[in-house]
């Protein structure tokens, strides 16, 4: 099954199980963009799986009021470039609607998905990654699953958490990544990663379709007889800060990898946490290998992007300390 | 000379005020209209095709079937109005002084491009012909219209026609709040704002009766303080007469208005839209037939016996080969330099400091590398 289709599963068993559940966004009722929510409409009703207008501030908006009522809302956005028109709902409403009404209303039933990340020939507005602005931001969690499996757990998860989730879908991987997914209910939980390869000489850090490239970087180290580390944050706000604290006093060197630019991405916060937990540790200089800062260009996406080969040099620029 | 009628081409909402009931247009005029649109059209296909190729890549959308709103305005505007429209753009920056060859080559992502390459499809700008560009953000080009008709105002010396600024946006961006939000803004401030609604029917795959209430989906009523015209989008006659009118109503002073330009895309939304999903073949069928833009030029000049038949098809074929021509120059246009990676970012040009910066730059060729150490 390929992640698009895990979504659709995740949706479809919350929506089986959740009578309140509701999705919608632009295009939604026709299976959306990246066809997430195909055949969703035909089995949940017109009333349960709509056509919004094109209005991201409203959208958002409108799943926050939904939620306020005890509702469960699974927005879309159609692309995470998009989410800027609804910033402020996101930020300044469903963020703060627990903590500015003492506890008295919160929005916890809003999930909002948005596909995310270079595709290879987006350019500007149909390729950024923008989990930074609002890891910054108190009151969202945000969650980014690396393939199929991850995606249906994390999105149900997600779905089902007491607090706003930004559900962010790595679109290259939409068709690309394959897996088994079981068929049943499950769940992953959330603020936890995993340590997906073993390693004792570097740590590497990353989430969501960085972690394909991170694989190869660790390949391409591993055929030079460097051992790395691999870890999936998954979920970045609140993000396993014990999981890569334990695994960097084991090897005391760390790179972390994000396609967002580099400064203000969200490596800085990993790279000073570790800093100040690990600071006995450390070997090396913590590595950030990121987007340049500049907007996503398209004719020179292939520079831009933290690729395996410059992710492979940070690893042996650590290990050369 | 020919006149011709316009009758039942307009609408209006609270004016007092309306476009004329016909005009006068001479054959070097409509030849000139027939040329553009047609070269539009062409250079639209030509986009399809080499999209097809894998030439050009990322998100593209079309404007054939929509030729007739662009030349109509440019016709009714003078270079000192403003213009800023969506990321359906190719044929705007073409009007505003563009050529074949330059659109061709931002999309290819070459160095001879309007950014070099390094937007693509809709990012085209034009700094002398007061083109304000495309913009991939739906609506977003809207307020930013509406900060353009201040400038013009404020520019404008006391009682003299101001330049207009124009803010072209599709029926499915009028839903943003955006547009609600400049709109009260330009009534305010009576700024010579047009709010140009080129209503196509469809916002990607939602047709209009599903994302308005608006009665009949009437974009040009959509304002209270505001009033609207209605233009029959697929006359060039009724474009060019209609924003005279819009324009005259603006840039002397009487404050904003809505325009909306009734159309068809006959392309899908974009290229990864075959466009026969939510709508269906015979609606695009009878579109072409009874609707389209060249088609109708064609017939004003052939009905006056300015051009016949075959001198159409003459120019046609002459034109299909100046695109072929264009496209092809465009290609060989050089491939942006690496360091441009890094310019405009801000004001002062960052090349250096930040290839610096950036010690090693790994390419996918290794030999190709950037090494500042
Ligand atoms: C803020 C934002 N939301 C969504 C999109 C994705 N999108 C691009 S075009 C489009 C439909 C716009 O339709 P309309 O305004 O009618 O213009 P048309 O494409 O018909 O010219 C959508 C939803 C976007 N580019 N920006
Ligand atoms: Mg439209």
């Amino acid at each position: 099954m390929n992640l698009f289709t895990a979504i659709n599963e995740g949706m479809r068993t919350a929506m089986q199980t959740d009578p309140t559940a509701i999705t919608f966004g632009e295009d939604v009722a026709f299976g959306g963009v990246f066809r997430c929510s195909v055949g969703l409409r035909e089995e949940f009703g017109a009333d349960r799986v709509f056509n919004t207008p094109l209005c991201e501030q409203g959208i958002a908006g409108f799943g926050i009021g939904y939620a306020a009522m005890g509702g469960t809302a699974i927005a879309e956005i159609q692309f995470a470039d998009y989410i800027f028109p609804a910033f402020d709902q996101l930020v300044n409403e469903a963020a703060k609607f627990r903590y500015r009404s003492g506890n008295q209303w919160n929005c916890g039933g809003l999930t909002v998905r948005t596909p995310c990340g270079a595709v290879g020939h987006g350019g500007h507005y149909h390729s950024q990654s923008p989990e930074a602005y609002f890891t910054h931001t108190p009151g969202l969690k945000v969650v980014m699953p690396r393939g199929p499996v991850d995606a249906k757990g994390l999105l149900l998860a997600s779905i089902r958490s007491p607090d706003p989730v930004i559900f962010m879908e790595p679109k290259v991987l939409y068709r690309a990544a394959v897996e088994d997914v079981p068929d049943e209910d499950y769940e992953i939980e959330l603020g936890k990663g995993e340590i997906m390869r073993q390693g004792t000489d570097v740590t590497v850090v990353g989430w969501g379709g960085q972690l394909r490239v991170l694989e190869k970087a660790c390949d391409l180290a591993e055929q030079n007889g460097i051992s790395c580390e691999l870890i999936d944050l998954k979920t970045l706000a609140p993000w396993d800060v014990e999981i890569v604290t334990e695994s960097v006093m084991k090897t005391g060197k760390l790179v972390v990898s994000h396609e967002a630019p580099l400064t203000g991405g969200f490596a800085a916060e990993i790279s000073s946490t570790i800093q100040e937990e690990c600071f006995l540790s450390l070997e090396a200089p913590v590595q950030r290998v990121c987007g340049a800062d500049t907007p996503f260009p398209l004719v020179f996406e292939k520079y831009y992007v933290p690729d395996d080969l410059k992710n492979f040099e940070a690893i042996k620029k650590v290990m050369n300390y | 000379m020919a006149t011709f009628d316009l009758e039942g081409t307009f609408k209006t909402h609270n004016l007092d005020t309306a476009p004329p009931t016909s005009t006068e247009a001479t054959e070097e005029e409509l030849l000139d209209y027939f040329k553009t649109m047609y070269t539009m059209r062409r250079m639209e296909i030509t986009c399809d095709n080499e999209y097809k190729s894998r030439a050009i890549r990322g998100f593209c959308h079309l404007y054939d079937g929509q030729e007739a709103i662009a030349t109509g305005i440019n016709d009714a505007f003078t270079q000192e109005d403003s213009w800023i429209t969506s990321y359906r753009c190719h044929c705007v920056a073409l009007i505003r002084g563009g050529s074949v060859e330059k659109v061709l080559a931002e999309l290819f992502g070459l160095q001879n491009g309007y950014t070099k390459g390094k937007g693509g499809s809709m990012h085209f700008y034009n700094k002398e012909h007061n083109f304000y560009g495309g913009q991939g953000i739906v609506g977003a080009q809207v307020p930013v219209g509406v900060g353009l008709a201040f400038a013009n105002k404020y520019k404008t010396p006391e009682g003299e026609h101001m330049p207009v600024a124009l803010s072209a946006y599709g029926d499915g961006a009028a839903n943003q709040g955006q547009i609600w939000e400049a709109a009260n803004m330009a009534a305010l401030w009576k700024l010579p704002a047009i709010f140009c609604c080129e209503n196509n029917s469809y916002g990607m795959g939602t047709s209009v009766e599903r994302h308005t209430s608006n009665p009949d989906g009437d974009y040009y009523k959509m304002g209270n303080a505001i009033p609207g015209v209605k233009i029959d989008g697929m006359n060039v006659l009724s474009v060019r007469e209609g924003m005279k009118f819009v324009k005259e109503y603006c840039a002397s002073g009487n404050g904003p208005i809505y325009v909306e330009m009734n159309t068809y895309r006959y392309h899908g939304h974009s290229m990864s839209d075959p466009g026969t999903t939510y709508r269906s073949r015979d609606e695009i069928a009878a579109t072409r037939s009874a609707r389209d833009p060249i088609e109708f030029v064609k017939k004003c000049l052939i009905e006056n016996n300015m051009k016949d038949e075959a001198e159409l098809k003459e120019i046609e074929k002459s034109i299909r080969k100046e695109v072929q021509a264009a496209a092809k120059k465009a290609k060989s246009s050089p491939i942006p330099p690496m360091e441009e990676l890094y310019n405009y970012v801000y004001a002062e040009d960052g090349t250096k400091e930040k290839a610096e910066k950036q010690k090693f730059i790994r390419m996918p060729q290794y030999k190709n590398s950037v090494q500042n150490a």
